[in-house]
């Protein structure tokens, strides 16, 4: 997918300026973010098994190499195939070349973000076999030619009557909207037929057992299952830090990964695939490709204050807890990946030259470090990130920030080195101000607090400051 | 007089960073934690040669720029003894948890700045440790909300103990805010940055505020506390912002004259 960074502050602005977008947009608080905070309270043991989640992580990533080659040859034993891929072009060509190779007319897809990393279904359209989504928020956001608002729910921001305009033309019947079960069971008509008639599909990975050499997909439709098991030919496709040592470890991570995505204890499906059918028996694909793609996640695992970003499970946690995406929405992060863990892996992986606003867009409340199942310290991470465009030090291509913001700062310094300096600035900020304030407020201010008062008044520095005060105060007794 | 001498502190004395906003724009909150620390039989000192921690710089990226102000205050205030107290949960986030960061480079500091954390706390924090949530008895007759800025409740780790203290104000009616615990939108340098993003947060946090009927909003940073109460002024609200520490003094004072209702 071609990154369309720089234009995040545009895209926000619009998006913010959408009242039915926010509508929607308040669901994932009211849904996704207060479901997560339930299953919470409800699992006693919450605390230690996220805890458990970031050591599996933490030892997984460090010894990624290892548990890689675990997970290969056992997929190659079980009689699969893997395909290290270096980028999205050598994953898509490897798909292409399969689909050419074995005559494939229709390609069904499952939900995976790795695939919109490759832009994979518009691509394979374009190469000329019919590829069609089947989850029913990829399916709608195809229709729409849209990308994925949200990790897990990729439609959030459409509406019902979207829906249904864009599933039907004349299916709207005047004022009155379909409801959710009507739309689904139209969705559900058309796709049935392409089910039938797919001759390869590709799916995620959610997790990829090393020990086994299982892939794992979490799904709530069922068109997770059906697409692993109808066509001959499976095509699971996978980032390279999706891989969990073991079973048990599974286990731990399920539970976490599902109670932090929509609030259930366990999805509607939990499908495990090893490779295709075996000789003995009778129904399942007759092929099972593994594409493992690294597109960037080297240069995460090398930078030892970025690493921990490999540790994310896609659960969507900190979107929904982050009030910059619920006012944002998806598509102003510009790439695959939305919300705080977008605003990392994406500038990483795309660059971060146009992604400066994307570590800039966040309050550094925390929220998603505190919803985070694996614990990741995003806001540090952000933090490293402004630095890199601030001054950037380790890589000078990087730094992105303009020269009045570096002389602004510069002027702080000198400012803050010494209490007279301090003090002396101040009195001078306090003399300027105070003509354009009324009761010590001021309603238009110039650059560079300008920003500040397009919405709110901004207070009038004090005349003395608490040095001052405290030296000529009397003693009160209170 | 002071109420209350006895503390678990092992001293009479402590000292105070009002961090470089309270200090200029906002010295009202200095004075009303020194009021209150005095208030609880504390002797409280200022080092005058006072001026930042860091944050704003090192939050927008510019280390290098922070980095010699951090290590200022890092001098300043090893060099007096006793408990540190800071009227902030952003600036002492700041030096517990963010120093390590900016100062990875010189392992030095990072241990000084450790030992220096021994004694460093933010002044909700302080009192609930030392003196229980309970420790300060005043009165007034307003209706209160309280916000949970941020880096106080994720960084400091102080959630409940402010309701707890609020609580304990004779005539005081808490009225309880939907997601108290979702940002403002202030952010620092965010705020003038993006000012679209931080108010359309900003604007959320208001309409849940109003919605309490409350006549004035507590919280617990003096950055958030401007950007609510800038927001109320610009939607013409009555509704006023006040640190804690501002509402436990005026309390004190109140209990002391006699005046608000009980």
């Amino acid at each position: 997918m071609k990154p369309l960074t720089i234009n995040f502050r545009s895209k926000a602005a619009q998006t913010i300026g959408d009242e039915q977008v926010q509508n929607s947009l308040e669901h994932v608080y009211t849904g996704f973010y207060q479901g997560r905070i339930n299953a919470a309270s409800d699992t006693p043991n919450w605390e230690e098994l996220r805890t458990k989640g970031k050591a599996i992580k933490d030892h997984t990533i460090a010894h990624l190499d290892h548990y890689l080659d675990m997970f290969s040859e056992k997929v190659e034993q079980s009689g699969g195939t893997v395909f290290f891929a270096d980028n999205a072009e050598e994953a898509r060509q490897y798909i292409t070349e399969l689909a050419k190779d074995r005559d494939i007319e229709t390609v069904i897809k499952s939900k995976s973000m790795v695939s919109e990393e490759m832009s994979l279904a518009e691509n394979m359209n374009d190469s000329g076999f019919e590829t069609i989504e089947t989850d029913l928020g990829e399916y709608i956001i195809q229709l729409a030619g849209e990308t994925p608002y949200h990790l897990i729910a990729p439609a959030v921001h459409k509406s019902r009557k979207d829906v249904a305009e864009l599933l039907d033309e004349d299916f709207t019947d005047g004022d009155r909207v379909p409801d959710a079960t009507e739309l689904t069971m139209l969705a559900r008509e058309q796709l049935r037929d392409v089910f039938a008639r797919a001759d390869m599909s590709v799916t995620g990975v959610n997790f990829a057992v090393a020990e086994s050499g299982s892939i794992v997909l979490v799904t709530n439709e069922g068109n997770g299952r059906m697409s692993t098991s109808v066509p001959r030919i499976h095509v699971a496709v996978m980032g390279m830090e999706k891989i969990v040592p073991s079973i048990q470890d599974l286990s731990t991570m399920l539970r976490i990964l599902i109670r932090s995505a929509t609030g259930q204890r366990i999805s509607t499906y939990v499908t495990m695939v090893n490779g295709p059918k075996t000789p003995d028996e009778e129904e399942g694909p007759e092929e099972f490709h593994v594409v493992i793609m690294n597109n960037g996640r080297l240069k995460l695992l090398k930078d030892p204050l970025l690493r921990e970003s490999l540790n994310c499970i896609r659960c969507g946690a900190c979107l929904n807890a982050c009030p910059v995406y619920r006012k944002v929405g998806g598509h102003a992060y510009g790439w695959v990946y939305p919300g705080p863990i977008g605003a990392i892996v994406t500038p990483v992986i795309t660059g971060l030259k146009d992604a400066t606003n994307l570590p800039a867009a966040s309050s550094l409340c925390g929220a998603c470090h505190e919803a985070c199942p694996v614990k990741i310290n995003i806001p540090r991470m952000l933090l490293e990130l402004r630095h890199k465009t601030a001054e950037g030090l380790s890589d000078p291509d990087e730094r992105t920030s303009k020269f009045v913001e570096r002389a602004i700062w510069k002027t702080w310094r000198i400012g803050m080195m010494g209490r007279g300096r301090f003090d002396w600035g101040a009195r001078l900020a306090y003399l300027f101000m105070r003509p354009f304030s009324i009761n010590g407020w001021i309603k238009k201010a110039p650059p560079p607090i300008s920003g500040w008062t397009v919405s709110r008044d901004f207070p009038l520095i004090a005349g003395k400051s608490l040095k001052y005060r405290l030296k000529h105060r009397h003693k009160k007794e209170i | 007089m002071p109420e209350t001498s006895n503390n678990n502190l092992g001293t009479q004395s402590v000292t105070l960073f009002a961090t470089c906003m309270i200090d200029q724009m906002a010295p009202t909150v200095g004075e009303s934690t020194v009021e209150v620390l005095e208030h609880l039989g504390l002797q409280v000192k200022f080092v005058d040669q006072q001026t930042c921690c860091g944050q704003p710089a090192f939050n927008s990226g510019f280390r290098s720029e922070s980095l010699p102000v951090a290590q200022r205050f890092l001098e300043l205030f090893e060099a007096v003894d006793g408990p540190i107290i800071v009227p902030s949960g952003s600036c002492a986030a700041m030096v517990r948890n963010f120093y390590t960061d900016l100062f990875r480079d010189d392992q030095s500091l990072v241990e000084r700045a450790n030992t220096l954390n021994e004694r460093l706390y933010e002044f909700t924090e302080f009192i609930d440790r030392f003196f229980g949530s309970d420790a300060i008895a005043g009165s007034c007759d307003d209706r209160v909300t309280y916000h949970k800025c941020c880096h106080l409740l994720r960084e400091i780790g102080i959630d409940e103990q402010p309701l707890e203290m609020l609580s304990n104000i004779d005539g005081l009616e808490m009225t309880p805010m939907n997601r108290a615990d979702v940002c403002c939108g202030f952010g620092g340098a965010f705020s003038v940055k993006m000012p679209d993003i931080s108010s359309a947060i900003l604007e959320e946090k208001l309409d849940n505020i109003e919605a309490t009927k409350a006549n004035r909003v507590v919280a617990g940073d003096i950055g958030c506390i401007y950007q609510i109460e800038g927001g109320l002024r610009r939607r013409g609200s009555t509704i006023r912002v006040l640190h804690l520490a501002e509402i436990l003094s005026e309390s004190i004072r109140n209990r002391k004259t006699g005046k608000a209702t009980e």
